[in-house]
């Protein structure tokens, strides 16, 4: 057996073993959901390790390949009659995607050390969602690929349903809904291209030696990038995002931001881009102008933001907008930016997230205008805050850096198939977004830790307790290395990229 | 270029960053009293470092030589284009090393006793320390992108410690202020580096092309877009010359023009200046150091560092020069009128930069000692400003006061302070031999034979007008009697204080006497204006006799002067309400822009997903007569159904 | 004297049997009406079986057989429908099938 396999079988084992806990004894759940996330943590690590040996080991011209190289394989047959299998592998995007969503759900298990209204459905849920998740970036085969995408999405109705603030019920329904339309979508993009290849195989690389028709990739292909994109937050189908956030509780609201967004950059790489070339080249003047909108316009909306999560809510749209702005690009630099910025967002993302939980458990509020001096009384929260908004401004140092420059980079670049003033303008539409950025991060982070304390209350708060700070702790420190020494990352996910990077 | 100083020339940026790691982990709560030491030892032997890489520079062979010493891969965009962390090391970069570390560690050991007893001592070590690791990151650069980074690093520690005192709304806004408006220039900077990278890559990647050098040699498979000395060879930048960019500029003046928007913006050239006086809510040291001696003279360094692009460009040197003298003009007036003891030292600032911008928009390929006299004046006007903020800081750590209303008299009551703070007005002012007077006069000197008459004329003036507002601002601050119970209860800094201003007053009156021109540019001929001496050492006189008569004795001469101008003083006393115009395009802005894509979010194209919601749902309610809850009437539609079904069976099949 | 019924005749009866029971079970507002109706079209099966079994297979005694079954089937249906319409009749005081539509859309009605 396959050690991918361990990655969606050691989460789904946990989420069984928290259902088997006695009812009185809420707090061994969540010891016993963080060891078996810890134990995915390392797992993924020690995968990363290997895979970068295997790699080596393997070694041969990665310019010149045309064809995602996997490792780890292992396939299964499942429908015969249909070619279903289940066919896990990974390269190194999928790598990078697998130790971020593992250090998310380690932090966000321990970001939710204090849930006890129901806590054995939250863990439960939680868990099978990542199981979906992992089983997302495990698959190669395509039909696999859309039965853990639908496993992750779902889940999420509930956790924020029940678990969550505000107007929940409207925003799981919404949220649930909007994907459900995306899962569509890229249902039919998929069927499509099954049948179009007539080879009775869903097998991702199979399907990647097809030579689809012009017409087949003009349709299909804005099919499966809507449809994705519609959980990348692709604008105008992002509305879900800022209300699905602002309600669902903190673990969800991190993994959620965190790893469930990048599901849809992901997808659009992996089926949309790599599947379908042709269909890129005509499509990506369109959705990159489509994604130039997302960026400014998500980081203008942001600035009028009073609630703290609506406001990293609209700062992931924009965020998320470089995602897909690099994919766009169609070039090795914006393939590369748009991976980097997956990890660096998510990571960074899970952070302001998380943050925001601990602050709102303190003081009560998410008002922005509410709060204030708070840094006097919290300083671990208020640096870590600092940081994740620094990083969010793209400050060298820290990822989101390494990723946006590589994004302009990219865009600026260009390609063959798009008009290169176009591009050009729209590079230095997005690139302008890094003003903004600062504008709102500043703002935000200052109104609520800086000037004289706002009310008396604040004074009993306490700083961070020991899982905050690992919690904080592991995502800081992930953002600063990948942001100091760009090269753990790069080297990741470099090999993988060049594939697809080829095929253009 | 080998020795162990070159090939390990990252220790001396590195040692800021050990001492970060140190005072974060141990010079916390009861130990922060560590931290200051921490801080200056690790600066110290970073500095110590410096003069010993400086020295055995001067000794090898290899003097006026530029060279890469070390450096590590980073960023790898692609084949290229792969940026590395390194440190490059020639004349200005030496330079600029010796002037970070030895203000660095001079303000580290103040600190010590300015910031004593200050609730956010280790914090306050721990910015002072990661701007200092930046801005020497900074100067050893290599490429156009490691200079962003750090330039982007020394931005934050700048907003980081004018935001130091966080209670305070003003030193809130005016970090922000600070950083959000480098942010805006940094962005041009940034395309600049999109179009240099890309255009030079071309050129790179170009097999008919052959390398910088013009033949297809073995280097050029390692030959990076964005190292300078990629963009700055002959080659690179005649290419780039002849590609038309936009407005009908070439692509050189378009890339260079992005860069210099940036360099103004760290600057703080106008109309970007606007930060920099709003800066001097932090610290005082933090003003002395990176508000005066190194950050903001980064974009002299950057386009010292590009200078053969701006002088191919030709165009760019032109506005580089314009800018300069313009700046250099404007903030000389409005320093005339300030009340703020470090509102004035900021505008002279912004000044004396504007100076040395004139300077290196004045040279040219072919006359570059504009160049080393930018680096001059840069060397020299490093040491007197900050000495003078460091004086400042003693003054108002005694008063507790910034506003020239309430100083006076302080002459006999701080006699270290007073001597030093002297020296330094004299410095700066341009009266022989101390620093400033040989570095304008060099500034003075190339503009005269660079042809550049006006910017001449207004490089005497100016030269004038800083001599008439820093002895004001000395005469007020120091002669006369008491104007309020804190100057009158006012008593000299500790040792630990007045030791690094007497260092920075004996660098004051020596620093012009070393030949930084000639370090700088080694073989170039440097003649004496005996003509250009005379004229600056008589505009000085000049502008200390006006400020002696204005203010100088009991007389209300200034006042009646003030008053007689009217409109006019009071345009410049309020900055020529350049703040205003910011504020309000500012506010129409959010107003303009951000409120309406808040609002369009939630009203059109949320509503928008909504609609279709709503409309799905009138559609379920009306299909939902059909389901009434009666058996019977299902069954109905049921064998209705059946017969149809039967009845087009039965048609198909005859 | 009456001609020998054939199978037609006999379908013909069953048939006829069958609409009218369809026709009883949704024209019936009465419970009991509409069980009664129920029973028609359930004996116009019964009787179809049997007809066949006549006809077609007249050596073999299965249909008779699944008859019988049938026929316990239907009476032990008939009696969880009176035990129903019973429990029916306490909660509504009714026997009118039209007021047994509350599984639909319970939040509009009061009663």
């Amino acid at each position: 057996m396959s050690w991918l396999s361990l990655l969606i079988l050691i989460p789904f084992a946990t989420a069984l073993a928290v259902v088997a806990t006695p009812d009185s004894k809420w707090y061994v759940r969540r010891w016993v959901a963080l060891f078996g996330t810890g134990v995915v943590l390392a797992l993924s690590l020690v995968m990363s390790l290997s895979y970068m040996q295997a790699v080596q080991q393997r070694g041969g011209d990665a310019s010149v390949l045309t064809i995602s190289q996997m490792e780890f394989e292992q396939s299964i047959p499942w429908f015969k009659s249909m070619g279903i299998e289940y066919h896990v592998g990974v390269d190194g995007i999928a790598m990078a995607m697998i130790v971020l969503t593992a250090i998310i759900i380690f932090t966000g298990v321990l970001a939710s050390w204090e849930v006890k209204d129901r806590s054995r459905e939250f863990y439960a849920f939680l868990l099978v969602l990542v199981t979906g998740v992992f089983g997302v970036f495990i698959s190669v085969d395509l039909f696999l690929f859309f039965l853990f995408y639908e496993v992750a999405v779902l889940p999420m109705y509930l956790l924020i349903g029940v678990w969550g603030t505000g107007r929940k019920e409207y925003s799981a329904m919404k949220l649930t809904l909007m994907l459900m339309v995306g899962s569509a979508l890229v249902l039919v993009g998929m069927l499509a291209l099954y049948h179009a290849a007539g080879s009775q195989t869903f097998d991702l690389n199979k399907l990647a030696m097809v030579d689809y028709s012009r017409d087949l990739q003009q349709w299909v292909f804005p099919c499966v990038f809507v449809g994705f994109g519609v959980l990348g937050a692709l604008f105008p189908f992002h509305t879900w995002s800022p209300d699905g956030h602002a309600s669902a509780p903190t673990a969800v609201s991190m993994l959620h931001a965190g790893v469930l967004m990048k599901l849809g950059g992901y997808g659009v790489l992996r089926v949309a881009v790599y599947l379908m070339p042709e269909g890129a080249k005509q499509w990506a003047l369109f959705f990159l102008v489509l994604t130039t909108i997302n960026i400014v316009y998500g980081a203008y909306a942001a600035v009028r933001q009073t609630d703290l999560k609506y406001f990293t809510a609209y700062s992931s749209v924009s965020h998320c907008g470089f995602v897909l702005f690099g994919l766009c690009s169609l070039n090795l630099m914006g393939f590369k930016g748009a991976v980097i910025q997956m990890f660096s967002h998510g990571i960074m993302t899970g952070l302001f997230f998380g943050l925001i939980g601990m602050v709102y458990g303190r003081s009560k509020t998410r008002d922005l205008t509410k709060m204030g001096g708070l840094s006097k009384r919290i300083p671990w929260l208020a640096t870590s805050f600092y940081i994740a908004g620094l990083a969010s401004l793209g400050l060298p140092g820290l990822s989101g850096f390494v990723a946006e420059s590589t994004v302009f980079l990219g865009g600026f670049f260009g390609n063959r198939w798009g008009d290169a003033t176009t591009m050009r303008i729209c590079t230095l539409l997005a690139t302008s977004s890094i003003v903004v950025t600062a504008v709102y991060v500043l703002r935000g982070l200052s109104r609520v830790f800086q000037g004289p304390m706002t009310k008396s209350e604040f004074n009993q708060m306490q700083d961070a307790t020991i899982p905050e700070k690992l919690c904080t702790g592991i995502l800081v420190a992930t953002l600063a290395i990948v942001g100091m020494y760009p090269p753990v990352l790069i080297d990741l996910i470099e090999h993988a990229i060049l594939p697809i990077a080829n095929r253009f | 270029m080998t020795g162990f100083l070159f090939e390990n020339a990252w220790m001396i940026p590195a040692l800021p960053l050990i001492s970060i790691l140190l005072i974060g982990l141990f010079a916390t709560g009861s130990n922060a009293r560590a931290a200051g030491i921490i801080g200056s030892v690790a600066i110290g032997t970073a500095f110590l470092l410096t003069c010993g890489l400086g020295l055995s520079y001067l000794s090898s062979a290899a003097a006026g030589a530029s060279a890469v010493t070390w450096s590590i891969e980073w960023l790898r965009y692609q084949d290229h284009l792969v940026v590395s962390m390194g440190t490059l090391i020639d004349p200005i970069s030496l330079l600029l090393l010796f002037v970070v570390t030895s203000v660095s560690l001079l303000v580290h050991v103040y600190s010590i006793g300015y910031m004593a007893g200050d609730e956010g001592y280790s914090r306050y070590f721990v910015f002072l320390s990661l701007f200092t690791f930046s801005m020497l990151g900074l100067v050893l650069a290599p490429n156009l992108l490691q200079m962003y980074v750090f330039w982007e690093l020394v931005g934050v520690s700048s907003f980081l410690l004018i935001g130091f005192y966080y209670t305070l709304p003003e030193a809130i806004a005016a970090s922000k202020k600070a950083f959000i408006v480098t942010r805006f220039a940094d962005l041009f900077f940034l395309a600049g580096i999109l179009v240099l990278g890309f255009f030079v890559h071309q050129l790179v990647v170009d097999p008919a092309w052959g390398g910088v050098s013009g033949t297809a040699d073995q280097s050029a498979a390692a030959t990076q877009a964005l190292d300078f000395a990629t963009i700055n060879s002959e080659r690179v930048l005649e290419n780039l010359k002849g590609q038309a960019g936009i407005f009908g500029l070439d692509l050189l003046t378009v890339a260079m023009l992005l860069v210099f928007i940036g360099a103004a913006g760290k600057s703080a050239m106008f109309p970007l200046h606007v930060w920099l006086p709003d800066a001097m809510a932090g610290p005082t040291p933090v003003s002395a150091l990176i508000h005066a001696a190194t950050m903001v003279v980064a974009g002299v360094y950057l386009v010292a560092r590009l200078f053969p692009g701006f002088a191919a460009s030709g165009d760019a040197l032109d506005v580089v020069a314009a800018v300069g003298c313009f700046t250099c003009l404007f903030a000389a007036l409005i320093a005339c009128t300030q009340r703020d003891i470090k509102r004035v030292l900021a505008f002279s600032t912004l000044s004396q930069i504007g100076y040395m911008m004139l300077a290196l928009g004045v040279a040219s390929a072919e006359h570059p000692a504009g160049l080393g006299a930018a680096m001059f004046h840069l060397f020299t006007h490093a040491f007197f400003k900050a000495l003078l903020f460091l004086g400042a800081g003693s003054v108002i750590h005694a008063v507790h006061s910034n506003d020239v209303a309430d100083l006076g008299g302080l002459r006999k009551k701080m006699p270290l302070t007073h001597a030093t703070f002297l020296i330094a007005t004299i410095a700066i002012a341009g009266v022989p031999p101390l620093a400033g007077f040989f570095s304008k006069d060099e500034i003075l000197g190339a503009a005269l034979d660079g042809e550049h008459r006006l910017v001449f004329g207004v490089g005497l003036f100016v030269a004038a007008l800083t001599a008439f507002y820093m002895f004001r601002l000395y005469i007020l601050t120091f002669l006369g009697g008491h104007k309020s119970d804190g100057a009158a209860k006012a008593h000299e800094s500790p040792p630990i204080m007045t030791i690094p201003l007497v260092v920075l007053g004996v660098m004051s009156v020596c620093g012009g006497w070393i030949a930084v021109s000639q370090f700088v540019l080694p073989g170039v001929e440097l003649h004496a204006h005996l003509l250009v001496m005379g004229l600056s050492v008589a505009a000085a006189v000049v502008g200390i006799g006006a400020a002696f008569w204005l203010y100088g004795g009991q007389s209300n001469r200034a006042q009646t002067m003030a008053e007689s101008m009217g409109g006019i003083y009071r345009l410049v006393q309020n900055k020529f309400y350049i703040d205003e115009v910011y504020l309000l395009v500012t506010k129409m802005i959010f107003r303009f822009i951000a409120a309406p894509a808040a609002w369009f979010d939630r009203h059109v194209v949320d509503a928008a997903m909504n609609l279709s919601a709503t409309v799905v749902r009138w559609l379920g309610a009306r299909l939902n007569v059909l389901q009434t809850g009666q058996v019977q009437t299902y069954g109905i539609w049921m064998i209705n159904g059946t017969i149809l079904v039967l009845l087009f069976l039965w048609l198909v099949q005859r | 004297m009456f001609p020998t019924p054939t199978i037609t005749h006999w379908l013909t009866l069953s048939a006829l049997l069958f609409s009218i029971g369809l026709y009883g079970i949704f024209t019936r507002r009465n419970a009991v009406g509409v069980l009664l109706s129920i029973e028609l079209t359930l004996n116009s099966a019964i009787l179809n079986i049997l007809i066949f079994n006549r006809f077609v297979a007249s050596d073999d005694v299965d249909g008779q057989v699944l008859v019988l079954f049938i026929i316990a089937a239907a009476a032990a249906e008939a009696v969880v429908a009176l035990a129903i319409f019973v429990s029916f009749y306490r909660h509504r005081h009714t026997l009118d099938v039209t007021q047994a539509n509350h599984i639909y859309d319970q939040g509009n009605r009061t009663s």
